[in-house]
C-alpha cells in the first residue's frame, strides 16, 4: 500500500509539470483559438536562455543575482519572440482559418528549435536556483521504507498553483482578461468594439512565454536544460485532449490525472507486458476520457446553429 | 600577340584543370554520419568534432594515408533511422572510388544499414555498438563492430561487479537492475545479462525507459522497491543524466550505479551537478586520457586554425571516441594499401584492410595512444578484435580511472556469437564463409 501511494503522488507530482507546459497551450488557445504547436519549443528557447544567462552573470556574480538575471534575460526574449511572432507570424493571418493559424505554428516550432540551439548551444546543461533536491521520506511509521516524495516536484508543485492562481486572476478579474476572451470567441467581433487583436496577442504570447519559462526552469532542475525537454513538452497533449482547450482548471485536472494514470500503469500494469508503457498509455487515458466526454473534461460545449 | 596570348591562357588553364583531376583523383572519400542537432547532439557534437579534427590531423601532419588525401562530408543524422539511411544512400557513391567505409554511430542504423552494405560493397565500421552477433565475420562481411560490442560490455559489467563483491561466485544471490532506453542499442546488452544470471546466479530485471528517456519516476520508484545490489544503465543522450538525478531522488547510492560505455561521458553527468558524484561507468578502452595524438590535433589542427570544436573539448570521452573510430577507419585504409598501393581505394579493398588490420603496442604508440588503447587483431573469423574494458569514476569534476584492464569471459560470449549469426545467416540465405580459406 505504501509503495501505491508513493507511485500515486510521484505521477501527481509529476502530473503537475505537464499542467504547466498545457496552461501555455491553454492561454494561447483560449484567447486566440490557436493550438500552439510551437510551446514546447518556446519552453527549450526560454530554458536555453535562462541558463546560459545565469551562467554568463555567474561568473561575476553572486548566485541570486545570476538566478535573477537569468530570469529577466529569459522573460526580454520570450517577450520580443512574442512580439515577432506577432508582427510577422499572427498579424498576417487574421481572419484566418484556424488550421493556418495552426500549421504557422507548426513552422514556428521548428525555427524556434534550430534558432534557439544556434544561439544559446545544443548541449544539456544543468539548471540551479537553489532548489533543494535531497529525498524526503516521509510515513516511515505507517509504511515500511516510509513514502517517498521529491522535494523539486513539490516545489514544482507550489509555483504551478500560484501561477494558476495569477492566471485565473488575471483571466476573470481583469479588463485585459475580458479582452483576451473576447478575441477568443469572435476576432471580427471584437476588432468591431475596438478591442486592438494585434496588443491582445502579444499579451498572449507573452504570458504563455512566461509559462514555458517556469516550465523550463522547474523540468530543468530535474533532467537539465536540452532538447528533448521539447519532447517532454508534447506530454501536454493528451493532457489537454482530457482537461479540454479552453480550461486552465481543465489543464491541471488534466495534468494530474495523466502523471497519476502513467506512473501507475507503468508500474503496475508495464511489468506484465514488458514495460515502457507510460508515454502511450497517457494517449489511452486521453482517449477514455474523449470517448465519454468528447469535448474534454473541462471543455466548452459549444453548440452552432446551422 | 593576341592570338599568342589566348593560346598560353588556354595551355594554363587546361594545365590547372588537369593537376585538380589529378588531385581528385589521388583523394580517399570518407563520409560522416553526425548528430550535432536533435535530442542527441550534445553527444553528437564532440564525437564527430572528434572524428573530423583525425582526418584534418591526417592530411595536415601527414599529407594524408601515404601521400592519398583524405576528404570528407558531414551528412546530419539527427541520429534517426530513416535520415541516417538518406544519408548512407547520399554519400556512398561520393568521392573517385565512392565512400571508404561507413560509422553509422548509432545502433538504430546500423541496423538498417547491415543488409545495404554487403550490396554496396562498403565496410560498416561501429566502435563499440551496433550488431553484437556482427563480430562473425564469418557471417557478417562487411560488419566491423570494433573495441567491443554491447555484449561485451555486459560481460565485462558483470566482471567488474563480480571483483566488487569478491569474486563472480559470489554475484550469487544479487539483485542486478539494468535501466536501459527502449531500442535497439539499450536492448542490446539482455542476453548476455540473463544468460550469466543463469551461470552465476544473480537476480536480473531488466526496466525499459522509453526514448528519450527524461521521464524515469516510475522506474526508479521501482527499483527503490526492489532495492537491488547493483543498477546497471544502459542509456543514451539525456536519459542518462536524468537516471543520475532519479538515482538521488530515490536515495540510490551513485557507486552503485554503472552506466556503459556510451552511458560515461561529460554530457552524461554535468548536466546532474553534484548528484552525479561518484557515479561510475565503463570504459571503450579510453577515457577522457590526454595521449601524444591530442598534441599534435592541437598543433597541426587548431594550430592552424582547423579544429572543428574549441581546443578545450580535445580530450574529452566523446571526442577521444569519434578520434579513435576515424583513426581506426584510416588504418583499414592503411593496412588495405599494403596489398592493394598507395591509391584510392574502393570500399572492397578497405574491407579488406579492416580485416587484416592490426594494432601492435608499437604501432599504438606510433599512433599516438599508447594509453587510451590495448593491441587489437581483426581476423575474418573476430571482427571486434579485442575484448577488453576498464571502470571509470566521476569525483565531481573529472573522470577518473578506477580499474585495470578487465577481459569480457568469451567462453560466454562465443558461442552466443555463433548461434545469433548462425540464425542470422539462415534467414538471410547468407552462406558464411570459411575463414580457414579466406583471403
Amino acid at each position: 500500500m505504501g509503495f501505491f501511494i508513493e507511485v500515486l503522488i510521484g505521477g501527481l507530482l509529476s502530473g503537475v509539470l505537464y499542467s504547466l507546459v498545457a496552461l501555455g497551450f491553454v492561454v494561447i488557445f483560449k484567447a486566440s483559438g490557436v493550438l500552439n504547436f510551437a510551446q514546447g519549443s518556446m519552453v527549450l528557447l526560454a530554458g536555453l536562455a535562462f541558463v546560459r544567462a545565469q551562467a554568463f552573470l555567474g561568473e561575476t556574480f553572486p548566485f541570486w543575482i545570476s538566478v535573477a538575471g537569468g530570469l529577466a534575460f529569459a522573460v526580454a526574449i520570450m517577450v520580443i519572440v512574442a512580439w515577432l511572432v506577432e508582427k510577422f507570424v499572427l498579424t498576417r493571418l487574421i481572419n484566418q482559418s484556424s488550421l493556418s493559424l495552426f500549421m504557422a505554428t507548426i513552422g514556428l516550432a521548428f525555427v524556434i528549435d534550430e534558432l534557439s540551439q544556434i544561439a544559446f548551444g545544443s548541449e544539456v546543461y544543468a539548471v540551479k536556483i537553489g532548489i533543494p533536491r535531497e529525498p524526503i521520506i516521509v510515513l516511515t511509521g505507517l509504511f515500511d521504507g516510509g513514502v517517498l516524495l521529491n522535494s523539486v516536484d513539490l516545489w514544482a508543485a507550489i509555483i504551478a498553483a500560484c501561477l494558476v492562481l495569477i492566471l485565473v486572476v488575471f483571466f476573470q478579474k481583469t479588463g485585459t482578461g475580458l479582452a483576451l476572451r473576447a478575441v477568443a470567441d469572435d476576432h471580427a467581433a471584437a476588432q468591431s468594439v475596438g478591442i486592438p487583436i494585434p496588443w491582445t496577442w502579444l499579451i498572449i504570447w507573452s504570458v504563455a512565454g512566461l509559462i514555458a519559462l517556469a516550465a523550463a526552469v522547474l523540468w530543468g532542475t530535474k533532467v537539465g536544460i536540452q532538447y528533448s525537454i521539447v519532447f517532454l513538452a508534447m506530454k501536454a497533449l493528451p493532457v489537454l485532449i482530457l482537461g479540454g482547450f479552453t480550461s486552465i482548471p481543465g489543464a491541471i485536472v488534466g495534468g494530474l490525472l495523466i502523471g497519476a494514470g502513467e506512473k501507475l500503469a507503468e508500474v503496475f500494469i508495464g511489468s506484465m507486458i514488458g514495460g515502457g508503457i507510460e508515454y502511450w498509455f497517457a494517449y489511452v487515458v486521453a482517449l477514455i476520457f474523449l470517448m465519454i466526454w468528447p469535448q474534454g473534461l473541462f471543455g466548452e460545449r459549444l453548440i452552432e446553429r446551422i | 600577340m593576341r592570338v599568342v596570348s589566348t593560346l598560353v591562357m588556354a595551355a594554363l588553364m587546361s594545365l590547372t584543370v588537369m593537376s585538380a583531376t589529378a588531385s581528385a583523383q589521388n583523394e580517399q572519400f570518407i563520409p560522416i554520419l553526425s548528430y550535432r542537432t536533435g535530442p542527441y547532439a550534445a553527444n553528437g557534437v564532440p564525437f564527430a568534432n572528434g572524428f573530423v579534427d583525425y582526418l584534418q590531423l591526417v592530411n595536415a601532419r601527414d599529407g594524408g594515408v601515404n601521400g592519398v588525401k583524405i576528404t570528407f562530408e558531414e551528412c546530419e543524422t539527427s541520429y534517426a533511422t530513416d535520415r541516417g539511411v538518406e544519408c548512407y544512400e547520399r554519400l556512398k557513391g561520393k568521392g573517385p572510388t565512392g565512400a571508404s567505409m561507413f560509422h553509422p554511430v548509432s545502433t538504430g542504423i546500423t541496423f538498417a544499414l547491415t543488409e545495404k552494405v554487403p550490396v554496396d560493397k562498403i565496410p560498416l565500421l561501429t566502435v563499440g555498438y551496433g550488431r553484437s552477433d556482427t563480430r562473425d565475420g564469418a557471417a557478417f562481411r562487411w560488419n566491423f563492430p570494433l573495441i567491443s560490442t554491447h555484449w561485451t560490455a555486459a560481460a565485462v559489467a558483470v566482471e567488474y561487479l563480480g571483483q566488487q563483491v569478491g569474486g563472480k561466485q559470489n554475484l550469487k544471490g544479487k539483485k542486478i537492475v539494468l535501466v536501459y532506453l527502449d531500442a535497439p542499442a539499450g536492448k542490446e546488452p539482455i542476453p548476455v545479462f540473463e544468460k550469466l544470471a543463469q551461470s552465476l546466479g544473480y537476480e536480473f530485471t531488466g526496466i525499459p525507459v522509453t526514448a528519450p528517456g527524461l521521464e524515469q519516476k516510475a522506474q526508479w520508484l521501482k527499483i527503490r522497491q526492489m532495492r537491488p545490489d547493483y543498477v546497471v544503465l544502459w542509456g543514451y543522450g539525456g536519459m542518462n543524466p536524468a537516471a543520475i538525478q532519479e538515482a538521488a531522488a530515490v536515495g540510490f547510492p551513485r557507486d552503485k550505479l554503472i552506466g556503459y560505455a556510451w552511458s560515461g561521458a561529460e554530457p552524461d553527468v554535468i548536466p546532474a551537478g553534484d548528484l552525479a558524484k561518484n557515479y561510475k561507468s565503463l570504459m571503450l578502452q579510453h577515457g577522457a586520457e590526454h595521449d601524444q595524438v591530442h598534441d599534435d590535433i592541437l598543433k597541426h589542427v587548431y594550430g592552424k586554425g582547423l579544429g572543428r570544436g574549441s581546443e578545450g573539448g580535445v580530450g574529452q570521452v566523446l571526442y577521444n571516441r569519434g578520434m579513435l573510430s576515424a583513426m581506426l577507419g584510416v588504418e583499414a585504409i592503411r593496412t588495405a594499401q599494403t596489398k592493394y598501393g598507395n591509391k584510392p581505394l574502393t570500399g572492397e579493398q578497405v574491407r579488406w584492410g579492416a580485416e587484416h588490420m592490426e594494432l601492435t603496442a608499437a604501432r599504438l604508440k606510433e599512433l599516438g595512444v599508447p594509453t587510451m588503447m590495448r593491441p587489437l587483431k581483426v581476423t575474418c573469423a573476430d571482427h571486434e578484435g579485442a575484448r577488453l574494458g576498464r571502470v571509470q569514476q566521476w569525483d565531481g569534476a573529472h573522470w577518473k580511472v578506477i580499474s585495470d584492464w578487465i577481459e569480457a569471459d568469451d567462453a560466454v560470449l562465443q558461442p552466443m556469437v555463433k548461434e545469433s549469426a548462425a540464425a542470422y545467416a539462415g534467414s538471410k540465405g547468407i552462406a558464411p564463409v570459411d575463414c580457414s580459406k579466406a583471403d
